[in-house]
């Protein structure tokens, strides 16, 4: 089978804006998380969030454009154009041949809560002529398409919180098989709005007070915003290009709980996590590094740690294990995406992002979770988990190249 | 053509166009001004909140429209006898 490589990685989200910059972040164990500005956020009960300040979306698109993009649309195209960037590709080499993948939950979110405003609390009768095209899940993968020429297999994955990690993993089989020569992948989110926030408080899965992962004190998700997109190839082409690969991808799984549509599962996660490195023919003891899933609620964290110790044996010991989630919020659909960056950076420069505001042990969460503070350490492998409401998991499995 | 109407118009078509108002004349048609489908919604859009009418367009069958939009001029004369009401605007919700 073909070895395929991530040549590109580009992302905005509430840390910063591009790779580089996010990573020093991350590695600084900086805190993106807030209080939430936006129209109506004084009639929630949640106010804190990792959202994306100081960006003006005017300054990057024009007005016909702003018509037709979201900012889930914008985020990823910023994005895609860091990744493309890097690679070096202005448009697609073979356009038949390369596609796009985006995960997100809520696709144009932004764009349904303003005309749901309209209509319903102002009583207008009429909502912009591209509501529709702006809000649709698929108007990211799409104008990724247009922008950058990808003529072959390009679509939208929507699931919850793995939706990036389907994305990248779907985008990785399709190169690998010989489907297509290669793809941008990644996942994007931008739901930080009144009707999207009062709808996730009015689960009672949220923190009123910070995103405190494997902590004994943790008390909920934070919600963020943005995006990671990726250039997936094979390794020959990007060398034939003179392009860097920043990773191997060498394996992916994903599973279904087929039980609780919100409670996670034990099982489902385990068998994802192990079909991960079946797919990858990693073992156990060679994986340096895991981005969890980490949340921050009581439940997940317990149950994803359960996973790790049932899945690894005595390795899971010795794995380093972090949850960046608590510096840039849980971006849902693009959080895979984002989570992405800290495995690159832990593949590529032996710095392992931290898991930020843990405070007080847990008896059952009892791993390495690098608290608080970066650290060093030569990563051969890594995995990346995402566990989604529904019950829909995603394990992706990279290698140092 | 009433001048307060024309200006306006003249001005939502020269945005959607990106050009200055004083490009445009009232025999150029949107064609001409490089407009394509996705402008001429907006065009239309802008049209209904401006002037809080309701513009017969179905995009499916434009040549059926009881609008006139064959240049700039007709489309102000369409706005003002949509203004006086005197077309019916049940086409389009």
């Amino acid at each position: 089978m073909r070895r395929v490589v991530i040549s590109g990685a580009g992302t905005i989200n509430a840390l910063a804006e591009g790779v580089a910059q996010t990573q020093a972040a991350m590695e600084a164990g900086r805190c993106a998380i807030g209080e939430l500005a936006f129209r109506d956020v004084e009639r929630l009960s949640i106010r804190i969030g990792a959202q994306i300040k100081g960006y003006d979306a005017s300054a990057r698109f024009t007005a016909q454009e702003l018509a037709l993009y979201d900012p889930f649309t914008q985020y990823a195209l910023i994005a895609g154009a860091e990744a493309m960037a890097q690679a070096g590709l202005e448009r697609a080499p073979d356009p038949a041949r390369w596609g796009c993948i985006i995960g997100t939950a809520g696709g144009g979110h932004t764009t349904a809560n303003n005309a749901y405003r309209a209509v319903f609390a102002e009583a207008k009768n009429r909502v912009h002529p591209l509501t529709v095209p702006k809000l649709m899940g698929n108007a990211a993968p799409s104008h990724l398409a247009i922008r950058f020429g990808l003529q072959g297999p390009s679509f939208a994955v929507a699931t919850a919180c793995a939706s990036s990690n389907h994305a990248i993993g779907l985008a990785f089989q399709m190169v690998r098989s010989g489907m297509v020569e290669g793809m941008l992948a990644g996942g994007s989110e931008a739901m930080l709005n009144f009707g999207g926030l009062k709808a996730w408080e009015g689960l009672r899965v949220m923190s009123p007070d910070g995103c405190r992962p494997f902590s004994a004190s943790r008390n909920g998700m934070v919600q963020g915003e943005g995006a990671g997109v990726f250039v997936i190839e094979t390794l020959e082409s990007a060398t034939a290009r003179g392009a860097t690969p920043l990773a191997e991808i060498v394996g992916f799984a994903m599973t279904s709980d087929a039980s609780d549509v919100v409670m996670p599962s034990l099982d489902g996660a385990a068998a994802a996590i192990t079909g991960a490195l079946a797919d990858a023919g990693v073992a156990p003891e060679e994986v340096g590094y895991i981005n969890a899933h980490g949340t921050g609620t009581a439940a997940n964290d317990r149950i994803e740690t359960a996973a790790i110790r049932q899945v690894f044996g005595a390795a899971a010991e010795l794995v380093a294990i972090s949850a960046t989630k608590a510096m840039h919020g849980h971006c849902i659909g693009g959080t895979g995406a984002v989570e992405l960056v800290a495995c690159l950076m832990a593949l590529r420069d032996g710095v392992i992002a931290p898991t930020i505001g843990y405070d007080t042990a847990d008896p059952d969460c009892d791993l390495d979770y690098v608290p608080n503070v970066a650290r060093r350490a030569e990563v051969g492998a890594a995995l990346s988990n995402a566990f989604a409401f529904g019950g829909l998991n995603a394990v992706l499995a990279l290698r140092r190249i | 053509m009433r001048p307060d109407v024309q200006d306006q118009v003249f001005s939502i078509i020269a945005r959607e166009a990106l050009r200055d108002p004083s490009e445009l004349s009232a025999e150029m048609t949107l064609e001409e001004l490089g407009l394509d489908s996705l402008g001429l919604v907006e065009v239309i859009f802008a049209i209904e909140e401006t002037f809080d009418v309701s513009v017969p367009f179905n995009a499916n069958e434009p040549a059926a429209t009881q609008f006139d939009m064959s240049s700039v001029g007709a489309i102000v004369t369409a706005v003002e006898r949509l203004m006086s009401g005197g077309n019916p605007s049940s086409a389009v919700a």
